[in-house]
């Protein structure tokens, strides 16, 4: 995984050092020192648990800015489907197309339509694949790839290859206005607006498209539903390109409808991720064609980047969804479609490159914890007395306040 | 093989559906080590199979796991009812468990045929009445 852009950072005048991010964050990637929550970067994997749980708002996205496109003669906005939900009453995807227009952007290619082709070209992949491939598991949500890369390795080659739906558009984004303006490639911006920090992380760093700037939900909200309140229906443009199915992809299960198969399990929010992934590992989903896992509870209409609850986002996307058609595009050759660059595991957990002084270090481990009280409260600054200990043999210096008291207890204890 | 790492668990017999405790912590020992992700996953699978046999059939049992610098041996030994035909039991498909268990998805005749699966050698010494020892071992 590449880090040169990072998901999240924090606002240290907000951070009041308490522990909810730390307990939450499922790579245990945030300790708090100095009274302050840091963020081990090479562990995050860009999910928002953090954002989401903070409750001085301390932790926050990175995104571009709106005033970006500035820097393009012809710009190009790709949205996510979820951000349709973020409005109410929207029964026509060209109100929300024509508002973006409005904005400032030369043209609008939905990212809807780049999933219809990921759903496509995915439905072909599965056909080809062995058993022992199987269940393959989407790649569709950047959190849970990068989640599988660190804590899930082996379960590396069950992942679809096939790239993100906002890199497909982009890609088509981009060789549409290539070929309207007959201009340079670098005179063309092509913007993504997304919903969550991983996308983000995942879109900037992307090696399949290239993508000059990933913009938030909640930044153009309000601009947009200015545009959007100003619209009649004589100023609408046919925008539309995708139909039922790509706009599904904004919520949970949306994506596996798309393959037109039943055969497959769908799970959302980043602890349910988790439980999906072990049974995964202990072999216990063999049998299924696909696993569909949103870090976000309900898919990415529970992006930490939206306006709206999810809850509500998803009745408005099934209602918008049920108002369109399905126009099923084909895809023969899935290949067209893959990542440019296989899979990397990344196991940042291990304690040396040298197996033997690593298997030295985690005797070490065992041995700390041992004389730890085992009640994970977090005050040390490590998420679990597990971690307390790795710290300590990784080098960390930190106090457990509590340890001597329990050794103490134990002792009077035995003297009784 | 000279043992390196020794870890030792306490199955509990009473809860089969959130077993797996043991498998979970030797996966996260074996990756601080930096041990492959496809050993781990054996280890893994053999291992959560034993821990869910020994809760089903013999009301727990301890797990011992042994890190040698050329392999793992895990151990998973029970004083449950034994196994009286060890060919059987090894059959896919076969298996004593209730109804009950198996509407719950387990107990479908794959614990014993997968732990001998994703291991590289697997021995069962078990007397019926005394209680059954399994041994597992995986390279590196």
């Amino acid at each position: 995984m590449s880090l040169d852009f990072k998901p999240v950072y924090l606002d240290s005048t907000k951070c009041n050092g308490c522990v909810n991010c730390m307990k939450r964050c499922p790579t245990e990637a945030i300790r708090v020192r100095g009274g302050k929550a840091t963020i081990m970067y090479e562990r995050c994997i860009g999910c928002g648990e953090c954002v989401r749980v903070c409750p001085t708002h301390a932790k926050k996205e990175f995104y571009d800015s709106l005033d970006s496109i500035k820097n393009f003669k012809y710009t190009v906005a790709v949205p996510s489907p979820s951000l349709y939900a973020q409005f109410n009453n929207i029964y026509d995807t060209n109100y929300v197309l024509t508002a973006l227009k409005r904005l400032g952007f030369d043209d609008v290619v939905e990212g809807a339509i780049g999933a219809e082709y990921v759903s496509a070209a995915t439905a072909e992949y599965i056909k080809t694949q062995h058993r022992s491939r199987k269940p393959v598991i989407s790649s569709a949500c950047p959190a849970v790839v990068n989640l599988i890369l660190m804590r899930f390795e082996h379960l590396m080659d069950n992942l679809s290859p096939i790239q993100q739906p906002e890199e497909v558009t982009a890609n088509m984004a981009r060789a549409k206005a290539q070929m309207e303006t007959g201009f340079n490639d670098s005179d063309i911006g092509v913007f993504v607006i997304t919903q969550c920090a991983a996308c983000v992380m995942g879109l900037k760093n992307s090696v399949n498209a290239r993508i000059d700037g990933v913009l938030s939900a909640k930044e153009i909200y309000f601009p947009l539903l200015a545009e959007l309140n100003k619209l009649t229906p004589a100023d609408l443009e046919n925008l539309s390109l995708a139909g039922s199915l790509g706009v599904s992809w904004g919520a949970s299960s949306g994506e596996a409808h798309g393959l037109k198969t039943d055969n497959y399990l769908s799970a959302d929010g980043m602890e349910n991720v988790v439980a999906v992934l072990n049974d995964m590992e202990h072999d216990r989903l063999s049998g299924l064609d696909f696993i569909e896992l949103y870090a976000c509870t309900l898919g990415c209409v529970g992006g930490t980047m939206n306006i709206e609850s999810p809850f509500l986002a998803r009745t408005r996307l099934r209602k918008l969804r049920n108002s369109m058609q399905e126009k099923p595009v084909s895809v023969t050759d899935f290949s067209a479609y893959k990542r440019k660059e296989a899979y990397r595991c990344n196991n940042v957990f291990k304690l040396d490159d040298d197996m033997l002084v690593a298997m030295r270090k985690t005797l070490k481990v065992k041995d700390i914890y041992s004389r730890l009280p085992g009640i994970n409260c977090g005050s040390c600054g490590a998420p679990s007395c597990m971690a307390f200990a790795e710290d300590v043999v990784r080098g960390t210096k930190a106090k457990c306040r509590y340890t001597e008291a329990y050794l103490d207890d134990k002792r009077s204890k035995t003297k009784a | 093989m000279s043992e390196l790492i020794h870890l030792h668990y306490d199955v509990d017999g009473e809860d089969f559906v959130s077993c797996g405790h043991a498998s979970e912590d030797v996966r996260r020992t074996l990756k601080s080590i930096g041990i492959s992700g496809e050993v781990i996953r054996k280890v893994s699978i053999a291992m959560y199979e034993g821990e869910i046999n020994m809760v089903i059939h013999a009301d727990g049992g301890v797990a011992d796991v042994s890190i040698c610098e050329d392999g793992i041996v895990v151990t998973l030994s029970d004083t449950g009812k034994g196994i009286a035909d060890i060919d059987q039991a090894m059959q896919e498909g076969f298996s004593t468990a209730t109804d009950e268990i198996r509407e719950l998805g387990f107990g479908a005749g794959m614990g014993l045929p997968n732990m001998k699966k994703y291991s590289d050698s697997m021995d069962i010494k078990s007397e019926v009445g005394k209680g059954t020892v399994v041994t597992l071992k995986f390279n590196l």
